[in-house]
C-alpha cells in the first residue's frame, strides 16, 4: 500500500473506514471540571457516543474518620463535604444525632439554622450559576455573582468566625448566638444580591448566545430523573416539585412562607431558572426567619429542656456559689458567644449534650465537672443504641445523614448521602448523543462538589 | 400511608421473608431475609399504594463490634427509599454473612443502584450478584482491603502506586 498523503492521514481515509471513534479525557485537571473528576468520552466527530465517569480523586475517608472520634469531632469534617454551603452539612449532621438522642433544639436555634442554611444555599447557587455562565463566555456574570457571594460570606464570617471552615453547628444547638444588628446587615447584603440577580437576568436570561447553549441541552425527563435518584434543583427543573423543606418539614420550615420553583423541560436552561428563582425564595425565607426570630434559649439538654446553667449548681451549696457565679468574668475574645446569656438562647438545655457556659465552667465545680464529662474520652454525648436517618434540603438536593449508635461516645457508623452523586452518575445519560461542547454547560448545571461527591 | 401500614402491607405480601419490623424515632425499618430483597424492592416500587420511586441510598454497616451482634450476621446492607407521589419513607435492612458476602443487585430496578452498589463493594467488600460493572468507585483498583470494615485499621498505609505504563 502506498504511503498515505497528509490529507488522507488527517481525514482518516488511509485506514479504510473514514470515521473512527476518538477517545478524549475530560479531566481530571480540567478548568471546567469544578472539582477533580474524569470523563472518558468516546467521540464520533463532535458527537459524544459513550461516556464513562471516574470519581474518587478527592476521597479522604470522611465516614471512617467520623467513627474514630466522639460525636462532635465529626463537625469539622462535615464543613468539608459541600464546601460552598458548609452550614447545611453541619446542621444536617447535628439533626441526625439529635434525632438519635430524641431531643429537640430550641425555637431560636431552629430559626438561626434556617436563616444560615438559606444564606448558604444562595452562596451555592451563586457559585454554580456564575461558574457555568463563565464557562459559556459570560465572564461578567461570574464576577457579579462572586461579588454578591462575598457579601453573603461576610455575613457568614460575622456569625461563625470563618468563611468556609465554619464548624458552627453543635449537637443540641449552634456554637453561638447571632451578633447584634445582624438583621440589618442581612438586609443590606440581600439588597446587593437582589441587584446582582436583576443584572444577571438582564445580561443572560434572554441572551441569544446563552439560550442557544442551554435550551434543550442535557435533558432528563421526570421519570428518568427520579429513577436516577436525583433530587434538588435538577429534579424540580424536570417538573417534580419534591423539596424536603416542604415535603417533610424540619426545623422551622413549616412556619415560613415560600414557593417551590418548578421547571418544565428538565434542560440546562430550566435548571438555571430554577436556581435563580430559588435564590429569591431563599432570601425570602431567611428574611422571615430573622424577622420572626424568637427569644429564648438556643441550646437544650438531652431531654429537650432549655438549659439553665444555674441548675447545675448544687442546691445545697447555692449560698456559697451564687455570688461566685454572678461575678462578671472577662472572656477571651476566642470565647465570644460562650457567655451564659448568649449561650442559653442558642443551645438545648441538656447537660448530656451541650457544654455549660464559660462562667459556669470557671465559676463552679459542677460546671467544671459537667464540662469534663462532655469532653473526656469515653464520656461525652452517648446516644442510646439505635439508628436514625435525617434528610435536609441541601443546595444540590436531599442531603441525608444516617447515624448508627452503639451506646458509646463515638458514632458506630456515619453515612452521608451526598446529593450530587446521583446527577454525576447520571451524567452519561445527559451527555451521550450531544455535542462535545455541550458537556460543559451540562456538567456546570449538575454543580458537582468534589468534597461531598468523594467524601 | 403511614409507616406502620407500609410495614404491615410488606409483611402480608412477603410472609416470612420479612424477619422483623421496627419503628424507632419515627423511622420505619423492615429487616428482610436475603431471598426476600428483590421481591420486596419490586413490590415497594411498583405497588400503586406504595410507589417508592426514589432509591435514596444504599449503604452497609459492619456489625463486627456491635453489642449483641458479635456472632450474628456480620453486615447489614441498608436501603433508604422515598416516594415522591405519596411522600413516605422506608428503610430496609438485609443481614449478610461474612463468608461470601453477596446480595442480589438492584440495578435492574433503579439505574442509580449501579454506583451506590459499587461504593458498597468498594468500602465493605460486599458483592452484588448480577451487577454489570462491579468495580471500585472511590478508591483505586490496586487498593487492598475494604476500609469501612471494622477490622480495617484507620492508620493502615497503602503502597503508593505510579501511573500505569
Amino acid at each position: 500500500m502506498a504511503e498515505p498523503t497528509t490529507r488522507e492521514l488527517f481525514l482518516g481515509e488511509a485506514f479504510g473506514d473514514p470515521s473512527q471513534p476518538l477517545h478524549v479525557n475530560l479531566g481530571p485537571a480540567h478548568p471546567a471540571m469544578h472539582g477533580i473528576i474524569r470523563i472518558v468520552a468516546e467521540l464520533d466527530g463532535e458527537i459524544v457516543r459513550k461516556a464513562d465517569v471516574e470519581i474518587g480523586y478527592l476521597h479522604r475517608a470522611f465516614e471512617k474518620d467520623c467513627e474514630a472520634g466522639p460525636y462532635n469531632n465529626a463537625i469539622p469534617y462535615t464543613d468539608r463535604l459541600n464546601y460552598v454551603s458548609p452550614l447545611i452539612n453541619n446542621f444536617g449532621y447535628c439533626s441526625a444525632v439529635e434525632k438519635l438522642l430524641g431531643i429537640e433544639v430550641t425555637d431560636r436555634c431552629q430559626y438561626i439554622r434556617v436563616a444560615m442554611s438559606e444564606i448558604s444555599r444562595i452562596c451555592d447557587h451563586l457559585t454554580c450559576v456564575g461558574a457555568s455562565a463563565m464557562e459559556l463566555g459570560a465572564f461578567t456574570v461570574f464576577l457579579y455573582m462572586i461579588k454578591a457571594r462575598e457579601y453573603l460570606w461576610e455575613l457568614v464570617e460575622e456569625v461563625t468566625g470563618a468563611r468556609l471552615t465554619i464548624s458552627y453547628g453543635r449537637v443540641g444547638g449552634v456554637r453561638a448566638d447571632l451578633p447584634p444588628g445582624f438583621d440589618l446587615k442581612v438586609k443590606r447584603a440581600f439588597g446587593e444580591t437582589r441587584q446582582v440577580l436583576e443584572e444577571v437576568h438582564t445580561l443572560i436570561t434572554g441572551n441569544r448566545i446563552f439560550k442557544d447553549r442551554m435550551v434543550g441541552v442535557g435533558v432528563l425527563g421526570p421519570e428518568e430523573t427520579v429513577a436516577w435518584g436525583i433530587t434538588g434543583p435538577l429534579l424540580r427543573a424536570a417538573g417534580v416539585p419534591y423539596d424536603v423543606r416542604r415535603a417533610q418539614p424540619y426545623w422551622a420550615y413549616d412556619r415560613l412562607q415560600f414557593e417551590i420553583p418548578v421547571g418544565r423541560r428538565g434542560d440546562n436552561f430550566d435548571r438555571y431558572l430554577v436556581r435563580m428563582a430559588e435564590m429569591e425564595q431563599a432570601m425570602r425565607i431567611a428574611e422571615q426567619a430573622l424577622e420572626g426570630l424568637p427569644g429564648g434559649p438556643v441550646q437544650v439538654d438531652f431531654e429537650g429542656r432549655a438549659i439553665d446553667p444555674a441548675v447545675f449548681v448544687d442546691r445545697g451549696k447555692q449560698g456559697q456559689t451564687e455570688g461566685l457565679l454572678l461575678l462578671p468574668i472577662a472572656l477571651s475574645p476566642n470565647l465570644e458567644g460562650q457567655d451564659r446569656r448568649a449561650r442559653e438562647r442558642v443551645t438545648a438545655p441538656d447537660k448530656r449534650v451541650t457544654l455549660p457556659p464559660k462562667e459556669t465552667t470557671y465559676g463552679s465545680i459542677e460546671g467544671l465537672m459537667n464540662h469534663f464529662m462532655l469532653v473526656m474520652d469515653g464520656y461525652g454525648i452517648r446516644p442510646p443504641i439505635g439508628e436514625a436517618y435525617v434528610p435536609v434540603e441541601g443546595a444540590n438536593g436531599e442531603l441525608g445523614f444516617y447515624v448508627v449508635s452503639d451506646g458509646t461516645d463515638r458514632p458506630y457508623r456515619v453515612r452521608c448521602r451526598p446529593p450530587c452523586l446521583p446527577p454525576v452518575a447520571a451524567l452519561p445519560a445527559m451527555i451521550v448523543g450531544e455535542m462535545v461542547a455541550d458537556v460543559i454547560p451540562t456538567f456546570g448545571s449538575v454543580n458537582m462538589i468534589g468534597g461531598e461527591l468523594d467524601r | 400511608m403511614d409507616g406502620q401500614a407500609i410495614l404491615a402491607r410488606l409483611a402480608a405480601q412477603l410472609g416470612p421473608a420479612v424477619r422483623e419490623t421496627l419503628a424507632y424515632r419515627g423511622d420505619h425499618t423492615a429487616v428482610l431475609a436475603l431471598e426476600g430483597l428483590l421481591p420486596a424492592l419490586r413490590l415497594l416500587r411498583d405497588d400503586p399504594d406504595l410507589r417508592f420511586d426514589l432509591l435514596v441510598d444504599i449503604t452497609a454497616v459492619d456489625y463486627l463490634k456491635y453489642p449483641g451482634r458479635e456472632d450474628g450476621p456480620r453486615f447489614d446492607v441498608v436501603y433508604h427509599l422515598y416516594s415522591t407521589t405519596h411522600n413516605h419513607r422506608l428503610r430496609l435492612r438485609v443481614p449478610v454473612e461474612e463468608d461470601d458476602a453477596q446480595v442480589p443487585t438492584a440495578t435492574g430496578l433503579w439505574p442509580i443502584a449501579d454506583w451506590l452498589e459499587r461504593e458498597v463493594w468498594d468500602m465493605f467488600g460486599i458483592r452484588f450478584e448480577g451487577h454489570p460493572n462491579l468495580k471500585r468507585l472511590l478508591l483505586y483498583e490496586e487498593f487492598e482491603g475494604h476500609p469501612l470494615r471494622k477490622d480495617y485499621p484507620i492508620n493502615r498505609r497503602q503502597p503508593l502506586i505510579g501511573p500505569r505504563v
